[in-house]
């Protein structure tokens, strides 16, 4: 353990607070990611990658700063915008899932021309999984893509499609070899979403907002050099990318955040002439959180560690998912009792910043559907006792037959 | 030694299920919802017929004079259906207030109007339940001033119960010189909250009770009581909708509900929420009887367990229905946002425990 700070990471730290002192009145209020970034959101990502305080590590030649993996510079800068409430940049499925995976298992020309436009905003992905009879059993996948010439032609359906009504790209998983075993026939593949027989529509969920989407594909062509790895690598790439996709469901920084908004809510609402956060019963419940939340953030710190290092992470990143999202699902809770009776007022189409009750009201909600997306908590526990703990798998049961 | 419900128990609720099965059904809550006004005139003509209304109005002022265990039945069975009407309000804390506080005259022309469904009464108790939004009232002779926020079933109401901080409690019409009466849309679209603005409006002010707060105090638990049963019933539905989605959806070649972790998240449900029907029924059943700390330990106690148990169904229920509990197509969250509305109204777990605490001397008044 070595958290001294060198000169270099003193000077990054003093670096960054003279960033945010001189811009930070410019950055996009944090957190949303559930629309297509604007203007501002661009601008600022704009710059946060010019200063590389965004894709640190990833090459210069896909637009990234090229600096070597360092663990405390990456707390550091995480740190510092998290404090002061500023936007740490576009944690999109984009650049959370795609660009690492794509880092991690695309071809060279791949990665020079998704990547850089994905850093920017100017891409914006969606990730086709979920099929209506394959979402826990994602490997079930259905949508078919035939080698026709040049070009891969896909038929099929998505649903949950988050950000498929704004996205340019959708990471697809579908089964090119119809002739093989269940795992062993599928591909990702990197399709437009403004090809020709690509249909989206609107579902909305129980926010009232239509957050994500049923996706239909009708002889969709894609050429052959937009599958990543292999045919029939699919379930690797899956794997790969689901370990992204559980990172970014879990992220301590946002937790921090949303913990210090928890802070002063307490501090501004009054009941009966007493703060909330005078009254030990709420108060206790924050620092029970606080624990929570920090815990997460210096787990978040080990991990990166072994990443760096090269090491496998076993069970403290297999937990990830689970304790992250059970815990925002915990912070949105208090939220939603510290405003009591006057958290109750919903205006979900148009609210604004000064709507803290809506606000946390979606959170709360959107907290469980994050829960359940991404592989729910029970196959979180199944992963985690069996992979994790080497426990058994569940016999496979004699299947007792759906009621129709 | 007998702890359950009467045969007129039993009968009451079974119509009233009965009842509420066929005239409210997901389309029926989709409309209300959409229109979040909170009241449909048919639906409240039916319970009327009923006698919901009248519950607990005495039969001499044109009621049936039945008990609070008979209102927890009702409003679990509301519950159970997510029925978008008011109740908790205009149905049990409004006739109470008038029984009780009432003076004689007063009763004599409030009662059979409230039992008849005729006066409606949205009902504003934020300044007694540690609410958290505006309760600033004046008064000044018979007159009412100020801001009231929260009211309960202000959707189709004629008339507003409004509660002064020192437990007096008086009516307003709402068609009156300086009332306003706004509905804002609740999370829970069946039921909106309504915030009251009252400019020199002429009120009546309840001139029978001896001692308002302690009367004030019992029509608060009332409600608090009816929220709790409220969230049982609405709980209890989405554990039924949970165990037959279950029931039907694939995933790995298997119905889910083979699966152990399926099974324990429905089992879990039904094994905090059983006992909580237990707690309700006795809470109701002390809330007809003489022994103030009683009546209000179970009542609070009741409103915060059911809170704290409610929140766990409303979350297990929707994650056994995977990505399709999270759709607004599923129709599950008219009851995660019931029993969330249910949770925030009239004061939280924590103040409810807070509030039993010091009905049982454990914490300075
Ligand atoms: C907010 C949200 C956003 C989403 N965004 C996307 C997206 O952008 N792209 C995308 O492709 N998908 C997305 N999804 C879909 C998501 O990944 C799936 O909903 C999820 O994987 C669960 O699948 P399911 O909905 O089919 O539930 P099911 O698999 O039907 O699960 C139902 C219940 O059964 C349980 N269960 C299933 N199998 C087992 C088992 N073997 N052992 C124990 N329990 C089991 C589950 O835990 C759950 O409780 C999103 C979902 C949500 C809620």
């Amino acid at each position: 353990m070595d958290l001294t700070y060198s000169t270099k990471h003193q000077e990054l730290q003093a670096e960054i607070r003279a960033f945010i002192e001189a811009e930070g009145h410019r950055s996009p209020k944090f957190g949303g990611g559930r629309n297509r970034p604007d203007q501002q959101a661009l601008d600022w990502q704009g710059l946060l990658l010019e200063r590389g305080y965004f894709a640190r590590t990833v090459p210069t030649e896909y637009g990234g700063h090229g600096a070597e993996p360092d663990v405390l510079e990456t707390a550091i800068i995480a740190d510092e915008f998290s404090r002061a409430g500023i936007s740490p940049g576009l944690l999109d499925v984009g650049n959370l899932i795609v660009v690492p995976s794509l880092l991690d298992l695309g071809s060279e020309a791949q990665c020079a021309r998704w990547v850089r436009p994905t850093l920017t905003g100017e891409t914006i992905w969606c990730i086709g999984n979920s099929e209506p009879g394959s979402g826990s059993d994602m490997a079930n996948a259905q949508t078919k893509a035939v080698a026709v010439g040049d070009d891969f032609v896909i038929n099929g359906q998505k649903i949950w499609t988050s950000g498929a009504h704004y996205a340019d790209m959708m990471f697809l998983l579908c089964r090119t070899e119809a002739e093989a075993p269940k795992h062993k026939g599928l591909s990702y593949l990197l399709v437009p979403m403004d090809t020709d027989g690509i249909e989206v529509r609107p579902l909305v969920t129980m926010t009232e907002r239509p957050e994500f989407n049923e996706t239909f594909l009708t002889d969709v062509r894609v050429p052959m050099d937009q599958i990543v790895m292999g045919r029939g690598d699919g379930w690797k790439v899956a794997i790969a990318s689901l370990k992204h996709e559980r990172v970014m469901l879990g992220d301590p920084n946002k937790q921090l955040q949303r913990l210090h908004g928890i802070r002063e809510m307490m501090r501004e609402t009054v009941i009966d002439g007493v703060a909330v956060m005078d009254l030990p019963e709420y108060r206790d419940r924050l620092l029970r959180l606080q624990a929570e939340v920090l815990a997460a953030k210096f787990h978040n710190m080990r991990l990166l560690t072994l990443h760096d290092r090269g090491e496998e992470p076993g069970i403290p990143g297999l937990i990830q998912k689970l304790y992250g999202t059970t815990l925002n699902h915990k912070l949105s809770a208090l939220a939603i009792d510290v405003l009591g009776e006057a958290g109750l007022p919903y205006e979900p189409h148009e609210f604004g910043e000064n709507d803290p009750a809506t606000a946390w009201q979606i959170d709360y909600m959107y907290d469980i559907g994050l829960i359940i997306g991404g592989g729910t908590s029970q196959i979180q526990k199944n992963i985690i006792s069996e992979r994790g703990l080497g426990m058994p798998r569940e016999p496979k049961a004699v299947v007792p037959p759906a009621r129709s | 030694m007998e702890f359950g419900l009467s045969e007129d128990q039993r009968l009451i609720e079974q119509s009233l299920r009965g009842h509420l099965a066929d005239a409210v059904d997901l389309d029926l809550i989709r409309r209300l919802a959409a229109d979040k006004g909170g009241f449909d005139a048919d639906l409240w003509a039916g319970l009327c017929e009923l006698g919901l209304p009248g519950l607990l109005v005495a039969e001499a002022h044109g009621g049936t004079g039945l008990g609070m265990l008979e209102a927890a039945v009702a409003a679990e069975a509301l519950g159970y259906s997510a029925a978008p009407t008011p109740f908790v309000g205009a149905c049990v804390m409004a006739p109470l207030a008038v029984s009780l506080a009432g003076g004689e005259e007063q009763r004599r022309h409030w009662l059979p109007a409230i039992a008849a469904g005729e006066v409606r009464l949205a009902v504003g108790a934020g300044a007694l339940a540690g609410a958290t939004g505006t309760a600033e009232l004046s008064l000044s002779g018979a007159h009412l001033s100020g801001r009231l926020t929260g009211l309960l079933d202000g959707g189709g109401a004629s008339h507003a119960l409004v509660y002064l901080a020192d437990g007096r409690a008086a009516i307003v019409a709402l068609d009156a010189d300086g009332v306003a009466l706004s509905a804002r849309p609740s999370l829970d679209r069946t039921r909106p909250l309504a915030d009251l603005d009252l400019d020199d409006a002429e009120a009546v002010l309840l001139d029978g009770a001896d001692d308002a707060p302690a009367v004030a105090r019992r029509v608060l638990d009332a409600g608090r009581l009816m929220l709790a049963a409220d969230t049982l019933g609405a709980g209890q539905c989405m554990i039924d909708q949970a165990v037959d989605y279950a029931g039907q959806r694939v995933q790995f070649e298997r119905v889910i509900a083979s699966y152990q972790a399926v099974k324990h998240m429905c089992a879990e449900m039904v094994a905090n929420l059983e006992p909580c029907r237990s707690l309700v029924w006795y809470a109701a059943h002390v809330q007809d009887l003489d022994d103030e700390a009683e009546r209000r330990v179970l009542a609070c106690l009741a409103k915060a367990h059911l809170a704290e148990v409610g929140r766990e169904v409303a979350r297990t229920a929707t994650e056994v229905h995977g990505g399709m509990g999270f759709t607004d197509l599923m129709g599950l969250h008219f009851w995660f946002k019931r029993i969330s509305y249910d949770r925030q109204v009239l004061g939280g777990p924590e103040r409810c425990r807070q509030d039993a605490a010091r009905a049982q001397g454990w914490l300075a008044a």
